[in-house]
């Protein structure tokens, strides 16, 4: 009895805490109600089941605990009652599995004319990178990163001249605009994280990531890595403002696109490409030359 | 399928019962050695994929450039076939009862295998003379990876090659006896074989 | 032209090996019962290890700033090796290599393994990987703090700790651990398929056999994707190649390397890591079948069914692996293939549970220690479970993934849970090894704290998960999103986790004292059906069955049939002597 009582109320402790709890998700702030819904529909299912199953073995310790002198019923299987159960769990994996996919051909789709954003995570800082009046970003490359070129923007490259540098580590983005994060890093594994947005992507060095979101209220949100990169994994933060249209542009104003951040530092982009020129030269020097007789 | 013959027994029943009743607790009919051999070949097969697996996804990337491989991979190729024929000729004496044949072609296979295993430390030496680093070009690195993997492997079942040599040097001339051994060595020198012509086949084309 | 094998028509008496000196039977011993007691101290004594680095980062998580002796690069540490020795060195050891070992020639009517030396030789090639992995503690830098899963480029830069001797010890200790395993694995699944004894069909087999096989089968077909991963991540850190390590910046500086695929070392790892997950569950979930059934005193419901449905879920272990994957940055178009196969194999997997609790139905259950520990698993397994639906479901683990949720998650299934049916599973053949009972009232005192508490630590974290709050952070710092309660909550789970830790203590205690002074407990004592109980001796002697191997009548669950004498008849009761009395078929 008592074994019994434990386990129901394992089960109803378990229902009680899931509701009363005060530890829950922060109010969402991006088009991603749907990831939501789709948590709280697979928690009604899943949960029916766990209830379910708890208190069936309860009620079965209670009802056939062990009597001297009884026998236990001697049926091995029971084709019936197995189908149902195979089709009523299949049913169910499908009631949750195909929102799912739904939802996540959404999440893997781009709505046409979505802005972009980089977003550059480097051993323990963030670093943003808007395309400019162009709308296009310029090329880059970890090898070209050097003091006056950060984000290692390939100086050939016409479209990098006027993208914007994010000063300092705080990015804002527009209300109601979907953006295309394209994610990268420069040392190692990072994963770029708005609580308040449901989506995230890792960021892998020599690769191009990306994810999009809509914002859909304004506040300023915590940018947390969520990819363990080294001792400053926990530290590694930046803040992301959703302001209104004005306020955004207003902002927008303020940063310096890579040409200003340039000249800012008295360096004229010939520079940066004989820089970059001499970079290519000395890899290819390093390739073996060496080849063996036939 | 026998496998799901089994699968679908129901060994509560009555019939079944007095089928299984005549069981032998044997599920395949060969000696517990060679099943084991099979599951130990089963793994490194799944080794040996992952490795060609990371070589192919590698190799279509613009950086990868070719080593040209020296002519000493293909006098090796040819011994280690060679070896390979001389343990099958060592197995098919113990079949016919000859025990000079088996043991003349048997010692002969290993050898063979220890010169290929020579002849391929010396083709990486030649290989890093010549410059060619592993960590200069992926393609330099899979070269020496999938070459020493193999090679590893090989230089294990001369280990085995070695304890059945000794027991033939000390006297064992009984066929009962070697059979399993000689058998077990067969199908790893074919198995090795096998990977290797793979490895070798991949990297002459890339 | 191969001549066929003809299998002796007696079942030829195995050349028992024959200690000749006490070295020989209790260190280099080749008695699959000695190896198991070596394996299970063995991995025991290092998840102890694993127990206190628990404790340890559960300490700064509950009161961070608190504790001067934990820096973030002791916490990353503790968090990497507390992973990898519970997984590995702990779990999957102690359920193959331990209870492998101890069970499968016990309950297949084998007298030993079919290669004894090479299951010696794998006992002692495991002790030196652990050996190894331990004085990674001790090298310059101390152990690798990459995380359990080792991804590159972290673990071989230098913003991460023990990226250098640390991370290359921890290597070599996996490969080792795999080369030693490999040779364990092969003897177990030879020993199931070709030395049973006669009568012994496979589907006569108990399913903690089915599992520790199919189990066993995973491991030599997904070890070897580790295998990869650790020489080529060893090759990039030591030679320079550049297999997994693209051209970066370490704290800075251009590194050597040029190309690499970080992802590529993931799908390799994942490849291993999922089948792992099945390796540790698919023994647990056998086992637990044959606690029911005896406890219950009713045959398993369904056997068949849970037979395939070890071996799909087996199977299907090898399609899943890019689950963890999801937002790795990996062709996000992936996620439709993998979501699905990953949510298939929650049918096999709940009809395991359903066969599992309608075992229960009918039944005459006796709530021993077994028995609790049974249903505490069925409960904890099936909360582990349906949270597996949440992280599986791609577009679900997109806000969860990398959070307390995971951690949560993973503990619940593969922690908490399999570990539940290790205790249950010492408290059930503690008997058979020692031939005495472990103390009752200290194993409900330790059933119930770890049952609880265990239950207690884990839950809570799932809703800090939701809330946010990443793993694998050495303190959440200032953040706008996250309460001061969820620190109180943190500090709570703490407190729990250390009680529960202590309670181990009465289990070690229990263990060691009744083997001395427990109630002896005889011949069979639970009246169980399977075979390793019908044995002359208790604990059984070198050889396992006395003079003459058993010979098999039945299935394994032949509980409450139908005319028989006793509630239960062994499976070495030949057709028609039911009637007699089981109990004392062989005695």
């Amino acid at each position: 009895m008592i074994v019994a009582i434990g386990l129901i109320l394992v089960a109803v402790g378990t229902v009680v805490f899931h509701f009363v709890s005060p530890w829950w998700w922060t109010p969402i702030a991006s088009n991603w109600g749907y990831i939501d819904d789709t948590i709280i529909l697979t928690f009604w299912i899943t949960g029916v089941v766990f209830v379910a199953v708890v208190l069936f073995s309860a009620y079965c310790i209670v009802k056939f605990k062990y009597r001297e002198g009884v026998r236990a019923q001697y049926k091995p299987e029971d084709h019936k009652l197995e189908w149902w159960l195979t089709i009523l769990t299949s049913v169910g994996v499908a009631a949750m599995l195909i929102p799912g996919l739904f939802v996540w051909n959404q999440y893997v789709t781009v709505p046409e004319g979505a802005a972009q954003v980089e977003a550059m995570g480097k051993q323990w800082s963030w670093h943003y990178r808007l395309p400019g009046a162009d709308g296009k970003m310029g090329k880059s490359n970890v090898r070209l990163i050097n003091d006056d070129n950060p984000f290692g923007i390939d100086p050939k490259d016409p479209n990098g001249l006027d993208d914007v540098l994010v000063d300092g580590a705080n990015l804002a983005l527009p209300m109601n605009k979907p953006v295309k994060f394209l994610l990268r890093s420069v040392d190692v594994l990072h994963n770029f994280y708005v609580p308040e947005f449901r989506a995230k992507m890792d960021m892998v060095p020599g690769a191009i990531t990306y994810f999009w979101v809509e914002p859909t209220r304004e506040g300023t949100f915590d940018v947390l890595c969520f990819e363990l990169c080294g001792v400053g994994h926990h530290a590694m933060r930046s803040q992301v403002e959703v302001k209104s249209q004005a306020d955004y542009d207003a902002w927008l104003k303020e940063q310096k696109t890579f040409k200003k951040a340039l000249a800012d530092n008295e360096v004229t982009i010939e520079q940066l490409i004989k820089r970059a020129d001499d970079q290519t030269k000395k890899m290819k020097d390093a390739l073996p030359k060496g080849h063996l007789t036939h | 399928m026998k496998i799901l013959e089994t699968l679908m027994q129901k060994p509560w029943t009555a019939e079944q019962i007095a089928v299984d009743n005549t069981e032998d607790g044997i599920a395949v009919a060969i000696p517990p050695s060679k099943l084991g051999l099979r599951f130990f070949l089963g793994s490194i097969a799944v080794l040996m994929s992952l490795f060609v697996i990371g070589y192919s996804d590698r190799m279509v990337l613009s950086d990868w450039h070719p080593l040209s491989e020296p002519w000493l991979l293909w006098v090796n190729t040819v011994v280690v076939i060679a070896s390979s024929v001389l343990m099958h000729l060592s197995l098919v004496a113990a079949r016919e009862g000859r025990f000079d044949g088996l043991k003349s072609n048997f010692m002969l296979a290993g050898v063979a295998a220890f010169a290929f295993l020579v002849g391929q430390a010396i083709a990486c030496n030649q290989l890093i003379a010549a410059g060619y680093f592993a960590a200069d070009n992926p393609a330099n690195a899979y070269f020496y990876l999938l070459t020493v993997t193999h090679g590893v492997h090989l230089a294990g079942g001369l280990v085995a090659w070695a304890r059945v040599a000794l027991r033939m040097r000390a006297g064992e001339r009984e066929i009962a006896k070697l059979y399993e051994s000689v058998d077990l060595c067969t199908v790893y020198w074919h198995f090795l074989l096998f990977v290797w012509l793979v490895f070798f086949t991949l990297m002459l084309f890339t | 032209m191969a001549e066929v094998y003809v299998p002796p028509a007696e079942v030829e008496e195995m050349e028992l090996y024959h200690a000749k000196s006490w070295i020989t039977k209790y260190v280099f011993s080749q008695d699959a019962k000695v190896i198991a007691i070596q394996y299970s101290t063995t991995a025991i004594a290092i998840g102890l290890v694993g127990l206190v680095l628990s404790w340890m980062m559960r300490l700064q998580l509950g009161f961070p700033e608190s504790f001067s002796f934990i820096d973030p690069s002791d916490y990353y540490q503790f968090i990497t090796m507390h992973g990898m020795i519970m997984v590995v060195y702990l779990l999957t050891a102690l359920f193959l290599g331990g209870f492998g070992n101890y069970l499968i020639p016990l309950m297949v009517g084998a007298r030993d393994m079919v290669f004894p030396y090479v299951n010696m030789v794998s006992y002692w090639v495991f002790l030196i990987a652990v050996l190894v992995l331990v004085a990674s503690f001790f090298v310059p830098g101390g152990p690798t703090g990459g995380g359990w899963t080792l991804y590159p480029p972290q673990t071989i830069t230098s913003g991460t700790p023990g990226f250098g001797a640390g991370i290359l010890l921890m290597m070599v200790s996996l490969a080792l651990f795999i080369v030693g395993f490999t040779m364990g694995g092969l003897n177990y699944v030879t020993t199931i398929l070709q030395a049973r004894t006669r009568g012994m069909t496979l589907m006569r087999l108990p399913l903690t056999i089915w599992g520790i096989f199919t189990a066993t089968v995973l491991a030599l077909f997904a070890f070897p994707a580790l295998f990869v991963a650790a020489i080529m991540t060893t090759l990039d850190a030591t030679l320079g190649t550049s297999f997994f390590m693209p051209a970066a910046l370490d704290q800075g500086v251009l590194n050597q390397h040029d190309g690499g695929s970080p992802l590529l070392f993931q799908h390799l790892f994942w490849f291993f890591g999922h089948p792992e997950v099945y390796i540790v569950a698919l023994p647990a979930f056998g086992i637990v079948s044959d606690l029911l059934s005896v406890h219950a005193r009713r045959h398993i419901f369904g056997y068949r069914m849970m037979v395939w449905a070890i071996v799909i879920i087996g199977a299907l272990s090898f399609i899943v692996w890019a689950h963890h994957m999801y937002v790795s940055g990996m062709n996000p178009y992936f996620g439709f293939f993998f979501a699905t196969t990953t949510l298939i194999i929650a049918v096999p997997t709940a009809l395991k549970v359903y066969n599992w609790t309608l075992t229960l139905w009918k039944a005459n259950i006796k709530l021993t220690l077994p028995m609790l520990f049974a249903l505490a698993f069925i409960v904890t397994f099936v909360n582990g479970g349906i949270t597996g639906l949440f992280l599986g479901n791609v577009v679900v683990d997109v806000p969860l993934s990398d959070t307390m949720f995971v951690v949560a998650h993973f503990h619940m299934v593969m922690g908490v849970a399999p570990l539940l049916v290790i205790f249950g599973a010492v408290y059930h053949w503690y008997p058979l090894m020692t031939g005495r009972f472990l103390h009752k009232g200290m194993g409900l005192f330790h059933f119930w704290t770890t049952f609880l508490g265990a239950y207690t630590i884990f839950l809570p974290l799932h809703y800090l998960g939701l809330l946010g709050v990443p793993r694998r952070y050495f303190e959440m710092g200032q953040t706008t999103f996250i309460p001061d309660s969820a620190q109180d909550l943190n500090a709570f789970v703490t407190v729990v986790t250390l009680m529960v830790g202590l309670a181990q203590v009465v289990f070690f205690y229990n263990v060691f004292w009744s083997a001395r002074k427990g109630e002896p407990a005889g011949h069979n004592p639970w009246k169980a059906a399977s075979l390793e109980w019908q044995t002359p001796e208790v604990p059984p002697g070198h050889g396992n069955f006395g003079p003459e191997l058993p010979l098999v009548y039945r299935w394994a669950y032949d509980y409450g049939l139908p005319g028989a004498k006793d509630d239960f008849v062994p499976q070495n009761v030949p057709p028609g002597a039911e009637g007699a009395g089981g109990g004392d078929a062989k005695a």
